[in-house]
């Protein structure tokens, strides 16, 4: 397989996943934009701080109004990360690699591209937002089903997967990154709704409500977040699961070439820390050193796929 | 020119009643909604839509991926019919891969005297790189697209020999497949020839002209320019259906003798590379110096054998305009035949008797570019005004080399599905052959385009035209 090939593969499904990450975040802010007017600005800020585009956004705006930060995240072509540039970019990469991909994945990448297209062409009104956000993530997932339905599992898929997987682990983290504070211990002592409904929107924000109330019986505490988010393999956004799908894809490469690369250790390595010890232990050594350590391994193992497997040359 | 009566239709000849090849066809669709058939049509072109099979504008920022129009209404040819095609294009390559052997070697055909040196000494198709070089089994052409037009039922041109890098075949497969897809129960009813077949030939022909240097089973991969390029669809269409890669210049380069290409694990060599990139831009070392879109030294390897280049470079020499003419002259001298399919008559404006037909006659002939193609830069003298007649003329005396004319030729019609029902357009053909050492195959059908403006001559799809299935019929 070509490692241009490869690298597209890698590329657009992390831009794919970005995408719907970014919808994700946007349904958590604009729940609270709706209903707490005060902490709207706030939330704004922390969402874009997430994606990394507040600088760009205050560039350009004053104020953290959100008409504008609906309309900088979905359909800005000067911001890089808006959902049109990102879906624009996942199909250009397509295009370039749509040897690669079954007839199946390659219409439904484009009919994604058209519909998103359409959707995005004006901008959006706040009581359009719920049915454009939840379109972004149904076409998301019929892109993803029809990946997991049609796709042999080899080096293309592998390729693919671990674009999803460093993404979504990238995300995670930069949610924790930025709501860390709402997590520690001494916060559960102050218990008032507001910290309720942060919570509550920190689960929304990696679409983890309901499986998190009916594991913990709708008591939501700040430990049981963070274990639910960074440590829990059953949980399909947080980090241990999704450094186990690493982990798996690589040692699937590795079989398949019959060379085992550096890029497999630094994985595996990530993925010790994230099941040899409890939440508290990583309480007890400071959260948010832990995060950051986290997404700074996480960028490095990307570099390093990149050259094991000759992405640029 | 909005005057049809003369022309011959494939569908009703020049009559009322359907000719034989249509005969199925035509009972099927009397029996059809016509609103139905609409519907249909348009469905097509959703499907197209998604399938994302567009071709590229040049020039065009918004919009710059576009559908070619697609008719629902196939073109129907009879075995018989086919098979003379056949036989006429077998025998127009064979003269013509000959003709590219004697161009870069001995030269016979220029010291015979059967045609003048001048036409490729001042040529810009003419590679001089190419002198002495044989490529592996002496393929030059190895895919070629013949245009073919008709005007009456025995009446069969060649319009234009196209062996550079002629595109098409993949809307000649996907319309096709759209067809089935769309009228299953019409092709229980018609035997039609399949087409489907064609990534599978053009795999092994590509493998069968392999330089011997390879192990195994040769590695083959189609070279494009881009995704920007006009044809690209095409390109990446072709790769996956053959199961080859599909590569650019910077993935690929010269590594102990041979082309490799970067990939996951590594370079990895390439025996046949299927290219789509023109001469000019193939190698910035031996050609074009400011090309990015080349090898560096991919010719140093060719030139020794360490790699197939198909086509072969230098081959644009053959399908040449001011060659075209001479085409009658070049079978007759490589294989000792007549030429079984005509060639269009045609004045070279170089010669100075020539010049003064054309340009007494031009209101009534189709004047066109040397080197031009897709339609562009040319005239079309019954079509023209006053004015572009006058311009026109202006340009011939300026630069006559660099042009040549034809008689209009009245271009058959078949029907296309209008609001009106069945209305008479004018087609052409490209046909696809597929050329290796031991075989020169063509695929029963080819692309159909049809100038979907009533009247028009002009068949390219940047300009108003569109493609129909072509239906070759089992015997």
């Amino acid at each position: 397989m070509l490692g241009k090939t490869a690298d597209g593969l890698f590329w657009m499904f992390r831009y794919l996943e970005r995408n719907e990450n970014t919808a994700r975040l946007l349904d958590a802010g604009f729940r609270i934009a709706l209903t707490r007017a005060d902490a709207a600005e706030n939330e704004w800020t922390s969402v874009l701080t997430t994606i990394g585009i507040k600088q760009a956004f205050l560039e350009k705006y004053e104020r953290m109004e959100t008409t504008h930060v609906i309309d900088f995240l979905l359909r800005d072509p000067s911001n890089a990360s808006s959902v049109t540039s990102m879906i624009q970019t996942a199909r250009d990469n397509a295009r370039l690699l749509r040897t690669a991909l079954t007839r199946e994945l390659w219409s439904a990448t484009n009919e994604c591209w058209l519909t998103l297209r359409e959707l995005l062409a004006h901008p959006v009104r706040e009581r359009e937002l719920p049915f454009v956000l939840s379109t972004i993530q149904q076409q998301n997932a019929l892109l993803n089903g029809t990946l997991h339905n049609t796709m042999m599992r080899n080096e293309i898929f592998n390729f693919a997967r671990l674009g999803t997987f460093l993404e979504r682990a990238d995300n995670t983290a930069r949610i924790l990154d930025v709501k860390y504070y709402l997590l520690l211990p001494s916060v559960s002592l102050v218990g008032s709704s507001l910290d309720n409904v942060q919570w509550e929107t920190i689960l929304r924000s990696v679409s983890a409500q309901r499986s998190y109330h009916r594991l913990h019986k709708g008591d939501v505490r700040p430990r049981e977040i963070a274990n639910f988010l960074m440590l829990d393999l059953r949980m399909p956004r947080s980090l241990a699961f999704c450094y186990s799908k690493i982990v798996d894809n690589l040692t699937h490469l590795a079989k398949d070439y019959g060379v085992r690369q550096p890029c497999i250790e630094q994985a595996e390595t990530v993925f010790a820390k994230l099941t040899d010890r409890s939440i508290e232990d990583i309480f007890e050594s400071g959260l948010h050193e832990f995060i950051q350590d986290f997404i700074r391994d996480n960028n490095a193992l990307g570099s390093q796929i990149e050259k094991d497997y000759r992405f640029y040359g | 020119m909005a005057d049809l009566k003369n022309v011959f239709d494939e569908m009703f000849g020049t009559g009322e009643r359907h000719r034989e090849p249509y005969r199925d066809y035509h009972q099927w669709f009397e029996s059809q909604d016509t609103a139905w058939l609409h519907r249909k049509s348009d469905e097509a072109e959703t499907v197209f839509r998604r399938i994302g099979i567009t071709f590229n504008v040049y020039g065009e920022e918004e919009a710059s991926e576009r559908l070619i129009p697609f008719d629902v209404v196939p073109r129907i040819i009879s075995s018989r019919e086919w098979s003379r095609l056949v036989r006429g294009i077998r025998q127009r390559i064979q003269a013509m891969n000959a003709f590219l052997y004697d161009v870069y070697h001995r030269k016979e055909i220029f010291r015979a005297g059967r045609i003048p040196i001048e036409v490729i000494a001042s040529n810009d198709a003419f590679l001089p790189q190419m002198i002495g070089v044989s490529p592996p089994g002496n393929v030059y052409t190895h895919v070629v697209g013949v245009d073919i037009v008709r005007t009456g039922e025995n009446e069969f041109y060649v319009l234009e020999d196209n062996a550079r890098t002629p595109s098409g075949v993949s809307y000649m497969l996907e319309n096709r497949e759209i067809m089935l897809q769309m009228f299953p129960e019409l092709f229980a009813r018609v035997n039609v020839q399949a087409v489907g077949n064609y990534p599978k030939n053009l795999r092994r022909s590509l493998g069968n002209c392999a330089p011997r240097s390879y192990e195994g089973t040769p590695v083959i991969a189609v070279l494009t320019p881009g995704m920007y390029n006009s044809a690209y669809f095409e390109h990446a269409f072709l790769a996956a259906q053959m199961g080859a890669e599909l590569v650019e210049g910077h993935d690929l380069r010269v590594v102990d003798g041979r082309i490799a290409m970067r990939t996951t694990q590594g370079y990895a060599p390439i025996d046949v590379i299927y290219r789509r990139v023109d001469d000019d831009y193939l190698d910035p070392l031996n050609f074009n110096p400011q090309s990015l879109l080349g090898v560096p030294g991919i010719f140093d390897v060719y030139r020794a054998g360490g790699v197939a280049i198909a086509n072969a470079p230098g081959t644009g020499i053959a399908d040449d305009k001011a060659v075209y003419s001479y085409m009658p002259d070049i079978i007759e001298f490589y294989t000792g035949e007549k030429a079984l399919l005509k060639n269009v008559p045609t004045w070279r404006c170089a010669e100075p008797d020539a010049l003064r037909y054309v340009l007494d006659h031009l209101a009534e002939l189709v004047v066109k570019e040397v080197h031009g193609s897709g339609g562009y830069g040319m005239l079309i003298g019954p079509a023209a005004s006053h004015e572009a007649l006058v311009a026109f003329r202006n340009k011939l005396e300026a630069t006559p080399s660099k042009y040549i004319a034809q008689p209009t030729l009245s271009l058959s019609t078949t029907p296309i599905l209008t609001k009106n029902g069945l209305d008479p357009r004018h087609v052409d053909l490209r046909i696809f052959v597929l050329v290796s050492p031991n075989e020169i195959h063509m695929t029963p059908g080819g692309l159909t385009r049809v100038a979907l403006n009533k009247g028009s001559l002009i068949v390219n799809s940047s300009q108003g035209g569109g493609t129909k299935d072509t239906w070759v019929l089992e015997e």
